[in-house]
């Protein structure tokens, strides 16, 4: 009687086990690069900016060619650099250009980052809807960021004080607009951080003093994006025309680093995406092919 | 007779095993977070760390100032609190001491379901109704503000302060009670007079734990409170956006290059962060075994 139940016992801690047992064999396995006769496998990670795009790309990709496999993960420029940097991927996704640092650990590691731009994206600065400035030139628009503004009336809008909205520091988009508009200053410290573009958007849809920037793939009905006016040239809209012409001034690459000159799948990926196809695709994500 | 021992034993040592996973977690990431946090040390001073009022942490030159994040963290939770307690001891009341019975069974299991609710639903009902109410209420620049926060991190901690009060209300000994009422008191003299006192170390512990979960929450802060990293003046901080410790890690990880002081200074705040749950902890455990029904 004991003995079954003793039995009994053991059969269920070993079947436990065994999940526990397989569980983790499962998750070993997903790591593995399995490379078959004559497909291969390759990880591309980094920018959230370009992430979507990549996967677009490596979707219709490997519809294409259904022997290869392409893994596509976020985390932020500097992630997709650093797993470069070590080693792991074969190609990083980036929303900004590497910094001299980077490229220092790099060839310590006995890395060579290569650079691909492979797309453009507008930076669209953008406003609530119900107020009435429509244009903006860099010099006010650097006194907003910088906290040397902070009321629309300043600006030729109404009494009102000025909520500036920014990305938080992790945002490849971040970096750019304080190089662009900041001219490498600092942001004021009591702008409000959102941690992601739709919170910015929400924001300014229900806030009529605030101002923030946005990728132009993100514009919609319930924000309307300012003119710019960069050298006192006059003001530019934030049209795919003027992004694609070189007019607007917040307008930047999209990058892909390899290793190298990339070889083999990464080499047919890049390809692929630099084709009139792949070029295609990124019109159709919302952002801008290269010329 | 050899298999039951045999059997007893095995179990015994599978919980003792279990309990020592438990505890050598926690004391691997006290390793972890501690190692990594005070490699920012030996290169930015520790002093400037704690009282530097500016956190840049990208600049040049960086500046690691804690000041703001941790008075952010304080001003939100002292908010929540403020709004929590009260309303948490007056339901723990209710439910425990007035309620008709069948009410109870009710109510308790629906403030256990608050606790159930994944805190990024919290904050994105906070970001989207929350937000505007106050804003429009107020009549103040944005509506992403310390007090917001306070609001949905006060909902946040009720289940919290509701169930542990409520044990405690409930198992005062009836006969104080009783005694209480036989000597002429009324019902809500027992109970302001004799039940709270006695349950109060119960409810302090669920005070301390309460403000523990509100330091400790993440996702819902960083989407209501705005995260501007400046020193909050009190009580108008309350109406103005702050940033908390934890959403400041939760917003920086993803783009800090591994091994930079920036990297470091995360998991100093971490353990900042850390010390002071640990902290809160050990004094809601202290009061809850010192003050035992001291009347």
């Amino acid at each position: 009687m004991i003995a079954g139940k003793l039995l009994k016992n053991i059969s269920i801690c070993s079947v436990v086990l065994l999940i526990i047992a397989a569980a983790f064999v499962g998750i070993g396995c997903v790591d593995q690069e399995e490379t078959t006769a004559e497909g291969e496998s390759i990880i591309i990670k980094g920018s959230d900016t370009v992430l979507p795009l990549s996967q677009a790309e490596s979707e219709e990709f490997m519809l294409a060619n259904p022997e290869h496999s392409i893994t596509v993960i976020g985390g932020g420029s500097g992630v997709g650099i650093a797993a470069l940097i070590d080693g792991e991927v074969e190609i990083a996704m980036a929303s900004r250009t590497i910094k001299d640092s980077e490229i220092e650990n790099a060839e310590a590691n006995g890395i060579q980052p290569v650079e691909h731009v492979i797309a453009w994206d507008g930076i669209a600065v953008v406003v609530n809807p119900e107020n009435p400035v429509t244009e903006i030139t860099f010099e006010d628009l650097k006194g907003i960021y910088d906290g040397s503004i902070s009321n629309w009336a300043d600006v030729g809008g109404e009494d009102l004080p000025i909520t500036v909205i920014t990305r938080d520091s992790s945002s490849g988009t971040y970096g750019y607009f304080q190089e662009e508009v900041l001219l490498d200053e600092e942001y004021r410290q009591d702008a409000l951080v959102q941690p992601a573009t739709g919170a910015i958007v929400l924001e300014i849809s229900q806030n009529t003093g605030a101002i923030g920037y946005i990728g132009y793939a993100y514009l919609n009905d319930e924000i309307s994006a300012l003119a710019l006016d960069a050298d006192g040239e006059g003001f530019v809209e934030a049209t795919p025309e003027n992004i694609i012409a070189g007019t607007y001034p917040l307008a930047r690459p999209l990058h892909y680093y390899t290793n190298g000159e990339p070889t083999g799948l990464a080499k047919e990926y890049l390809d692929y995406v630099m084709s009139p196809t792949g070029q295609d695709i990124i019109s159709s994500v919302g952002y801008f092919p290269v010329n | 007779m050899l298999n039951r021992q045999f059997r007893e034993k095995g179990i015994e040592s599978l919980l003792f095993a279990s309990g020592a996973v438990a505890v050598l977690a926690l004391f691997l990431l006290c390793i972890f977070l501690f190692r990594d946090g005070l490699l920012l040390f030996e290169d930015y001073p520790i002093s400037e760390f704690l009282t530097s009022t500016k956190w840049f942490p990208t600049a040049e030159p960086e500046h690691f100032g804690l000041l703001p994040l941790f008075l952010g963290s304080l001003i939100v939770t002292v908010g929540a609190i403020l709004f929590s307690v009260p309303l948490g001891i007056a339901a723990a009341i209710y439910i425990s001491e007035l309620a008709d019975p069948r009410v109870a069974n009710f109510l308790k299991p629906v403030t256990e379901i608050l606790a159930g609710i994944p805190s990024v639903v919290y904050g994105f009902f906070g970001l989207v109704i929350l937000v505007p109410m106050v804003q429009k209420t107020l009549q103040i620049p944005t509506g992403q503000t310390a007090l917001t926060g306070s609001i949905m991190l006060g909902i946040m901690a009720l289940p919290t302060i509701i169930s542990i009060s409520e044990d405690a209300i409930s198992s005062v000994p009836r006969a104080i009670k009783e005694g209480s009422l036989a000597l002429g008191s009324t019902k809500w003299q027992t109970i302001y007079k004799v039940t709270v006192p006695a349950a109060l170390s119960g409810i302090s512990a669920a005070v301390m734990l309460g403000v523990g979960r509100a330091i400790g929450e993440t996702m819902t802060v960083m989407m209501v409170t705005g995260n501007s990293a400046v020193i909050p003046g009190f009580p108008s901080g309350l109406f103005a956006p702050v940033r908390t410790m934890t959403a400041t890690i939760a917003l920086e990880m993803g783009e800090v290059p591994q091994g930079s002081d920036h990297f470091h200074a995360l998991f100093a705040i971490g353990s900042v962060l850390f010390i002071t749950t640990f902290i809160i902890n050990i004094i809601a455990s202290y009061v809850k075994r010192r003050y035992r029904f001291n009347l």
